[in-house]
């Protein structure tokens, strides 16, 4: 009955750990790059020069997690009608008082929408992020495209950090055990039962 | 003498020359009216700041190449304009860096001290700090920093900084034949300028002559005097009123304090939740 239950394959958290690093550096360097008082971050790393050479490339690797991610966890990220009900209810998961909740399955909707915003996010850095890239790739008569993806790079990463934040903190400072699960894989039943009723009964076959 | 930074890319807190010197504002100004098209400026340049040879591009003009490269920063643009009445008329325009009074590359340049300002005016790119991200191109309203894609590192006119810095003109200005090309203070070239096109109104048929030193970009340190300065876009693409783009305004000063507010107000926030709510415990049995 105390049997602890495979939460994450080792795939799933190499994958997950490699996205965590590649989207740190990118967020790091391009904090750098985005206020003067933050460029000594890139002087930490390297030097200016060194982050921006890098930025692109591990961007690159992120994408390639994001569209990993989206094949193996495509289906259990489908916003259910269970999700409908638990998000009516999210001001008590806010203020912990979970066992009020409606049951949920593997992912409850703000993880649901923590992958959303990650993976179109990503999208929209990686189209726009090309064209940073290679600007002069943009004809001098087309370089409205240049402005416009300046600013929507700009506005998507923060977009992505805001999401990072609270998926970081949800992570690791509230839901107990939920970062433990991340490095070795495996959830206490009594963690499952809570957090994730409909998951546990299908997981256990109940 | 040593010129002074007035203006420093990427920079947070005062830069150092800032107010530091007593500097005429200097100024280059090119009567197209008198350019013969010899590229005499273009050998000059290239002499001068010792750029390695590339070849050139021959697309049915007497232009040396279609636009500047990284290591060919003068280049003479050559245009056959049609007026309306049917006639044809050479217009040729030495195109180069036209140093901003409000650089838009300087505006968009991330990395500390990549592009600077001096006191007397001139826009310079200092590659040992440049990180080759090309936002400068991007931030640009003229089309004229070109990347070394070997290099990694953006090349432009200096207005011949050092030379100017030991009290020499330009070489480009030294090279001209027909006196097209003046150099000294901003003040005394806009008057020269402005004389120069007066007396072109008065006693020739370009009753439309002036001087171009578009104040989108605060002015700039190079100036023309155009036949026609109704219509700088028939000299081959110069702008008639050149602004740091919109975008790189927008990006630079609000979207970044948004964004600084939003990302500070959300460590803010996840800081308050957790002393106000903490963790969520599971008790196991």
């Amino acid at each position: 009955m105390n049997e602890r239950i495979l939460r994450y394959t080792l795939i799933e958290r190499v994958v997950h750990w490699v996205a965590a690093l590649t989207y740190t550096y990118v967020l790091l360097t391009g904090l750098a790059f985005y206020s003067p008082h933050l460029y000594w971050i890139a002087t930490v790393l390297g030097g200016g020069e060194t982050s921006r050479y890098w930025h692109p490339w591990m961007a690159l690797v992120f994408v390639a997690t994001l569209v990993w991610m989206l094949r193996k966890w495509g289906a259990d990220m489908r916003v259910t009608q269970e999700d409908r009900e638990w998000e009516k209810a999210a001001p008590l998961y806010i203020r912990n008082e979970d066992e009020s909740l409606p049951p949920i399955g593997r992912f409850n909707i703000g993880q649901k929408h923590f992958f959303r915003t990650m993976f179109y996010g990503g999208l929209v850095l990686l189209v726009t992020g090309a064209v940073l890239w290679f600007p002069e790739t943009i004809p001098w008569s087309m370089r409205g495209v240049r402005y416009l993806a300046i600013l929507l790079h700009v506005s998507a990463a923060l977009v992505t950090i805001g999401a990072f934040i609270i998926h970081v903190y949800m992570g690791t400072a509230v839901v107990r055990g939920g970062f433990t699960s991340i490095i070795r894989g495996e959830v206490s039943p009594g963690w499952a039962r809570t957090h994730h009723r409909l998951w546990y009964d299908k997981v256990t076959g109940r | 003498m040593n010129l002074r930074i007035q203006k420093m890319s990427g920079h947070a807190g005062p830069v150092p020359g800032e107010g530091a010197q007593r500097q005429e504002q200097v100024a280059k100004l090119i009567d197209t009216t008198t350019c013969i098209g010899c590229k005499a400026c273009e050998v000059a340049c290239l002499e001068w700041n010792d750029l390695p040879f590339t070849e050139t591009v021959f697309n049915n003009t007497y232009q040396t190449m279609p636009q500047t490269a990284w290591n060919y920063w003068n280049l003479i643009k050559f245009n056959e304009h049609v007026h309306e009445d049917g006639t044809v008329q050479w217009l040729m325009r030495k195109d180069g860096c036209m140093h901003c009074a409000d650089p838009g590359c300087l505006a968009a340049c991330p990395a500390d001290g990549a592009i600077v300002q001096y006191s007397n005016g001139i826009v310079d790119f200092q590659q040992d700090a440049c990180i080759g991200c090309q936002y400068c191109v991007t931030g640009c309203p003229f089309n004229i920093p070109r990347f070394n894609a070997h290099s990694k590192r953006v090349f432009k006119c200096t207005l011949c900084s050092d030379r100017v810095g030991q009290g020499l003109e330009p070489a480009c200005i030294k090279a001209c034949p027909t006196g097209c090309l003046h150099f000294g203070t901003k003040e005394d070239m806009k008057a020269l300028g402005e004389t120069r096109a007066q007396q072109l109104r008065e006693h020739s048929s370009y009753k439309k002559a002036g001087v171009y030193d578009p104040q989108g970009v605060g002015g700039t340190g190079v100036m023309y005097v155009l036949h026609d300065a109704t219509n700088p876009e028939a000299y081959g693409g110069l702008p008639k009123d050149p602004r740091v783009p919109l975008a790189v305004r927008i990006w630079k000063e609000p979207l970044k304090w948004l964004g600084n507010l939003a990302m500070i107000g959300g460590i803010v926030g996840v800081s308050l939740h957790y002393l106000r709510y903490g963790p969520k415990r599971v008790k196991d049995e």
